[in-house]
């Protein structure tokens, strides 16, 4: 049986105001529980919410880069449910009416292709505290901090066909979000967070099939993970004779599985309505033209941009601008190297990129700024620098061992290009290693490597590669 | 000095003929005295009170005072007070000290009034007769056997007893103007937007205001003039200027328009309360007025809408009251279902839970649609009566009960007829314009008052209209034997 994936995806994004939505303290994180919340956040009796025209600004933000409506007449609503981490036993959220409408982005695949997937809808609402149970005995701790962080809940269309393309989704709000400067982007803290709707159906169907919502995916990765184990088990729960369940499903990334949360946490009804104490938010045109005005170049506009300019291909322009603070330093550095864009591509995109996963850093981190890596490419490009010298440098600049200049000078690590030098040295080779010259001359072409292995050793790597085998030809063949 | 008005009292204080301490000593005495058989007040204030009217006296005497330092007040016990217990009327709240002022507490405070205390109140401002207090019922002082109206029957009772020379309330339908019609005083209820409701405790958000309670229109209009205006701090206060309500007393009424609908003539209505109205309308024809005969043919619909809606937002407006940060906990929770339903459960009244369930039920999946959307039309189609109304007429005038004070306990067991007691306030509410209820007369030697309905923010109107008719009458001057 052919099985069909269809993916939606729910994106909380935390918006980097500096205060909460509808109160006044702040949302930093990593503050000693319950410091940063005020009467408001603590649902004290008698208090208002006042909406953070900040919030607005960034919602808004997000809808004109996905192309999306933005409603001129929006309504803040309840969610009604009691927890112990929801101050006032309801959420303020939007229900009926949000303030951003459909919209869509597109996404890029491995194999080069591309795929746009719709955007539902994105709302704003106000973040739930948190509920601690570890290292509390008999008794659950609670902690406020977070309660009235304002969320952007980015909702899009089942329009996904496989997990890879999901974490293309995934990734592409991510950067969206950075570069508008709306959220900081950290899965780990929480401040972009994600749930799936998972269905399968037979392909060439049409309707969908029963979907589970899987939720507490913290990092791309798992998202991929999440899936790939989901629709495995409702493939095998139909096939096995069985029908998907419609439920909320908690992944557990230790286990790599997804088990059903318990249903009384789920059996709720919101009893959503208006929030009375709340007008309703109205956008005037102005405001959205003001807003439109600050936005800064888009990720698709800087792929296309780095494809006319640099001549790089879609796939090398995506990766360079899923940030826009890579792409800021692959600018830097071409500015800085004077041209010569795709060996800088390749350079950001394979040593660089390799250092910094490795180390588990981002860009902004990185040890190696675009001036030092300009200054190793530079002594590519004038022939001082093998490729295998240049990634010694490298992992010298990684290091903090100075600039390029003065690591080659240190190290010693000049390219031997001068011709007489190497062939005095082949020669010398040719005299210790007689046997295998003559090996060699009757036939055994595989004793080249030999040669040119011994003239690196000689060297200690550094004789230019393509002048060592020109002059190894000439010379091992002078005699046969 | 307890029989002058609010005005008078200031004046004295100004021209320094008493201290705010001796005027305050002097309530406290009778609060003392008085308190027991009324139960008017949750909370006496005394230390606070005197250390109050001294830096009052101070400030008096370097004359950094205005029109209300010194002047002594009680809030009702729904205004979030710093550092006062601040209950609500529930036990639910009995051990809620508040940390910090409600914006009409705190403008109050800075105008350098005295507060006395705080006062009694249906809990959660729940109820027509102050009768589901925690705190047990207040005692009409006109007839102790009778209810003094509510929510605010506390602020009323202790006005009309002259334990306070004015109270703040709270109406949400009817709780200013139904208990001062019921005590023989003035109560006017704001629009709504025009006091913050910052720190007053929410009951139905869409029609809480606060107001006050005082013996005149012109004490009324002095502390309006306080406590009105645009707060940071609530979304729905409107920042529109306030007028000096009191400088517009006189503004002649000449020519004013008074429209009668005639659905508040219905067989609900006292025969002799109708015929007050009637006599209050001769007054006001005195006065240049003319008397129009209108329809509000949506008024039929208030009582239910009103039953639909507040309970609604009731509902969730008291989700917060889970006995996990304040209030009321119960002993040794098992789990968090058992906290959640005991500390609830022995935290509430029966009327606020039947309320609760009532406002669960029309939110519910399914009902939503029947109950809540459709209440949202009905209460478009009451307000759109009025507005209809005020196209032709500058004031709606008729009763504010139907029926004078009832007695204690007899309609506890019906909540319905309870309901009906605030058939002609609803409507007010629903469509969230100012109304006013003045003494207008007495039925079987119990007050009956007159309601006067607004256009939206037209106060200034509400305040003259009741004001010059006081000028013509003194039903407001009667004092409840025992309390002279």
């Amino acid at each position: 049986m052919q099985w069909e994936t269809v993916i939606g995806l729910e994106i909380h994004a935390q918006l980097l105001t500096n205060s909460k939505i509808f109160s006044a303290a702040s949302t930093a994180f990593g503050a000693a529980p319950n410091t940063q919340a005020c009467l408001v956040d603590l649902g004290y009796p008698g208090v208002l919410p006042v909406l953070n025209k900040e919030a607005v600004r960034m919602a808004v933000k997000f809808g004109l880069a996905v192309g999306a409506g933005i409603a001129p007449r929006s309504v803040f609503a309840r969610k009604n449910y009691f927890y112990p981490d929801l101050p006032k036993g309801y959420q303020i959220s939007q229900y009926e009416l949000p303030v951003v409408s459909k919209g869509s982005v597109e996404i890029e695949l491995e194999d080069g292709s591309s795929r746009r997937i719709g955007i539902t809808r994105a709302h704003l609402e106000e973040d739930a505290g948190k509920s601690l149970h570890e290292g509390f005995e008999g008794i659950s701790g609670i902690d406020l901090n977070r309660a009235g962080t304002p969320l952007l809940e980015i909702v899009s269309e089942p329009d996904m066909r496989s997990a890879k393309e999901a974490v293309a989704y995934m990734k592409k709000i991510h950067s969206l979000v950075r570069y508008l400067e709306i959220c900081d982007g950290n899965l780990q803290e929480g401040s972009f967070r994600c749930d799936a709707n998972v269905s399968i159906r037979r392909k060439g169907e049409h309707k969908f099939g029963t979907r589970t919502e899987l939720k507490n995916i913290n990092s791309f990765h798992f998202v991929e993970k999440a899936i790939l184990y989901e629709v495995q088990r409702q493939i095998d729960v139909i096939e096995g004779g069985g029908k998907v369940v419609q439920e909320t499903r908690l992944y557990d990334s230790k286990k790599n599985e997804t088990r059903p949360m318990r249903s009384k946490e789920e059996a709720n009804d919101y009893r959503y309505f208006p929030d009375p104490d709340l007008l309703p938010l109205e956008i005037a045109e102005s405001f959205v033209s003001e807003v439109r005005k600050t936005l800064p170049e888009l990720p698709d506009g800087k792929k296309q941009r780095f494809m006319r300019a640099y001549g790089l291909s879609a796939y090398d322009a995506a990766l360079l601008t899923a940030s826009r603070e890579l792409a800021d330093y692959y600018e830097m550095l071409v500015q800085a190297v004077g041209g010569e864009a795709k060996l800088c591509a390749n350079w950001v995109m394979g040593e660089l990129s390799a250092a910094l996963n490795q180390n588990n850093q981002d860009i902004v981190q990185s040890p190696v700024t675009a001036v030092m890596l300009a200054g190793l490419l530079k002594r590519i490009l004038d022939g001082t620098l093998s490729g295998k010298l240049a990634k010694e440098v490298f992992e010298a600049l990684w290091a903090g061992e100075g600039e390029a200049d003065a690591v080659i000078e240190k190290k010693g690590l000049k390219q031997i290009t001068d011709s007489s030098a190497i062939g005095k040295i082949i020669d010398e080779i040719m005299t210790a290693n007689p046997r295998q010259l003559s090996d060699y001359r009757a036939g055994k072409d595989k004793l080249f490597a030999f040669f040119v292995g011994q003239v690196m050793k000689a060297t200690q790597g550094k004789a230019n590669p393509q002048q060592v085998n020109e002059l190894l030809k000439k010379k091992l063949g002078a005699y046969s | 000095m307890h029989t002058k008005t609010l005005t008078e009292l200031a004046r004295d204080l100004k021209a320094r003929k008493l201290s705010s301490e001796e005027l305050t000593r002097s309530y406290l005495t009778r609060i003392e005295r008085f308190n027991p058989q009324l139960n008017a007040f949750i909370t006496v204030l005394q230390e606070e009170a005197l250390a109050a009217a001294r830096a009052a006296d101070a400030r008096i005497k370097c004359a950094d005072a205005n029109a209300l330092t010194g002047l002594p007040l009680a809030h009702k016990d729904i205004f979030c007070t710093a550092g006062v217990k601040t209950s609500c009327g529930s036990k639910m709240l009995d051990n809620f000290v508040s940390p910090y002022d409600a914006t009409v507490v705190e403008r109050f405070r800075q105008a350098g009034m005295v507060l006395l205390g705080k006062t009694n109140m249906d809990e959660f401002a729940m109820g027509s007769s102050n009768e589901t207090s925690f705190y047990g019922p207040v005692k009409n002082p006109w007839d102790p056997t009778r209810v003094p109206g509510g929510s605010s029957g506390g602020s009323a009772a202790a006005v009309a007893a002259r334990l306070a020379p004015a109270a703040t309330g709270t109406d949400t339908g009817g709780s200013i103007r139904q208990p001062a019609a019921l005590t023989g005083l003035t109560g006017i209820k704001p629009t709504y937007g025009r006091v913050s409701r910052y720190g007053m405790i929410a009951f139905a958000s869409s029609l809480d205001q606060a107001g006050v309670i005082t013996y005149t229109a012109e004490d009324a209009a002095l502390l309006l003039g306080a406590m009105a205006g645009f707060d940071p701090r609530d979304s729905t206060s409107v920042d529109r200027p306030v007028p000096d309500y009191t400088a517009e007393l006189e503004r002649p009424l000449k020519g004013l328009r008074i429209g009668l609908p005639k659905e508040f003539f219905d067989p609900g209505l006292d025969g002799r309360v109708g015929a007050a109205v009637h006599a209050a309308l001769t007054i006001y024809k005195k006065l240049g007025a003319e008397v129009r005969d209108i329809s509000l043919p949506n008024f039929w619909l208030s009582v239910p809408t009103y039953y639909v809606v507040a309970p609604a937002e009731c509902s969730s407006n008291l989700s917060r009251f889970d006995g996990v940060r304040f209030g009321h906990r119960c002993e040794s929770p098992v789990d968090l279902l058992d906290l959640y339903t005991r500390s609830r459960g022995e935290g509430f009244g029966a009327e606020v839970k039947r309320r609760i369930m009532t406002g669960t039920y029309v939110l519910s999946a399914g009902y939503y649609d029947a109950y809540y959307l459709k209440a949202q039309k009905t209460r478009t189609l009451i307000r759109q009566d009025f507005i209809t109304a005020f196209e032709n007429v500058d004031v709606i005038m008729g009763p504010s009960t139907p029926t004078p004070a009832f007695g204690l306990g007899e309609k506890t067991g019906d909540p319905i007829t309870m309901y009906l007691n605030d058939i002609y306030a609803n409507g007010v509410n629903l469509a969230g314009l100012p109304g006013i209820s003045i003494p207008m007369g007495f039925v079987d030697k119990l007050p009956v008052g007159l309601q006067i309905i607004g256009n939206y923010f037209d106060e200034t109107r509400l305040l003259s209209a009741a004001h010059q008719y006081q000028r013509e009458t003194d039903w407001h001057r009667q004092i409840p034997r025992g309390f002279e």
